[in-house]
């Protein structure tokens, strides 16, 4: 199971990032654990300057924007 | 319409340049017909060539599809700009700059990196982690907003070359000199704690695939759909009022109350500006009109430069990483640059 984390402070584009991986990850029947890292220091900690980011076991594979779905599926396959 | 689309989907996957150049010289040829195409449409009414109501509808018809083209341009060249410059590339080009070098450097970079104020917290912090200093950090977070794109492209497509250029030379002195002095009164002690504790851990680089052109292409497409999508109807707006103005309000209206003799209206231009929060977009169709009505050129940008740069939502946001010290400190010098601005404007102008 993969470990999907999307890195925000709670903008607009932070929630409609994590629909998005919900959405792609139901429709690819895909188990995933998705986390919200919401604090400053945790981001940062990441190395991510443009959120939202998204980290894909451990990996930043995404910073600054909503990712696409054709993407998301690459993440999650 | 699919006999036509199915090629540009090919074109753009195996040439993408090749598409762009071609949609290069539509928009060219586009924007030769569009002041005949007003008077065309305007001579087609039932209405005095020489009315008002004949002028305001003419700049109207001429100037609202002239703005959103030229700002298409801008925001299409700039998105694929932007997919060179991440803020993460940027970070790695300023750190361990002095001061001095640094300021200019950040505050170009301000112009062509993507920032969002959403961002500006982890982006405040990541460039102080990868040991960017703090005034080099403040000239970037001034300039970033203030000289970007967008505000560019209007000014150009609405005022000119010669305005565009006077504010992109001012907003980065502005932001330059500003980011210099607060580096220079070191001030790193009105961080917020934990900021200055995190300063000793670098982060590792985030380590992102680097683009084909086809995707530096969607993205300035994306670009233009995220920004043009946003500002299109201040853009509409904007222009009616300027169209009015243009053909029914008489000059020198504004002269007496915001003209260069009353010293008095530059800080009250930049004391209206703080509390008033709006994109840059937004912003010049006030301008434009005010500008029209008789108002001094260097109270009315600064004005514009303190509605864009000094904004109450921000510095919530960067609350979280200042102490109020150094939120007062960063306002009184912006403050301070911007009213330079408008006096030494209205006194050589």
């Amino acid at each position: 199971m993969k470990n999907v984390k999307v890195l925000g402070s709670g903008c607009k584009n932070c929630r409609t990032t994590i629909a998005l991986i919900e959405q792609r990850a139901a429709a690819l029947g895909a188990e995933i654990e998705l986390e919200k890292v919401e604090d400053m220091a945790d981001i940062v900690s990441y190395g991510v300057m443009s959120t939202p980011g998204v980290v894909v076991d451990g990996e930043v594979v995404h910073a600054g924007g909503v990712p696409k779905a054709e993407a998301i599926d690459a993440w999650l396959r | 319409m699919s006999a036509l689309i199915l090629p540009l989907q090919r074109l753009h996957r195996r040439h993408p340049l090749v598409l762009v150049a071609v949609a290069a010289v539509v928009w060219v040829l586009v924007y030769r017909q569009l002041e005949p195409l007003s008077y065309t449409l305007v001579g087609l009414l039932p209405l005095a060539p020489d009315s008002h109501l004949a002028s305001t509808l003419q700049f109207f018809l001429y100037d609202t599809p002239k703005v959103l083209l030229l700002l298409t341009g801008i925001v299409f060249a700039m998105g694929i700009v932007q997919t060179f410059v991440s803020a993460e590339r940027t970070r790695d080009l300023l750190a361990g700059r002095r001061l001095g070098v640094g300021n200019g450097l950040a505050a170009a970079l301000g112009i062509v990196t993507p920032f969002c104020s959403c961002s500006a917290v982890p982006l405040f912090i990541g460039f102080l982690q990868a040991g960017v200093p703090l005034g080099v950090t403040f000239s970037f977070l001034i300039a970033a907003p203030m000289v970007n794109e967008v505000a560019l492209g209007m000014l150009l497509a609405l005022f000119g070359l010669r305005i565009a250029a006077l504010y992109l030379a001012l907003g980065l002195l502005v932001a330059i000199v500003a980011g210099f002095v607060i580096g220079a009164m070191g001030l790193e002690g009105w961080l917020e704690d934990w900021v200055r504790e995190l300063q000793t851990a670098p982060p590792p680089r985030a380590s992102l695939a680097e683009l084909s052109w086809a995707e530096r292409v969607d993205r300035g497409l994306e670009h233009v759909g995220e920004i043009v999508g946003r500002v299109w109807p201040y853009i509409v707006g904007g222009v009616a009022l300027g169209g009015l103005i243009h053909g029914f309000v008489p000059e020198d209206m504004m002269a007496s109350i915001m003209g260069r003799a009353a010293w008095w209206s530059v800080p009250v231009a930049v004391l209206l500006g703080v509390p008033m929060y709006t994109n840059a977009a937004g912003v010049i169709p006030i301008v434009q009109a005010l500008l029209a009505k008789g108002a001094a050129l260097g109270t009315v940008l600064a004005f514009m430069m303190s509605v864009i740069a000094l904004s109450a939502p921000e510095m919530i946001i960067l609350r979280k990483v200042l102490k109020p010290q150094l939120i007062a400190v960063f306002v009184g010098v912006v403050a301070s640059g911007i009213l330079a601005v408008g006096f030494i404007f209205n006194l050589v102008l």
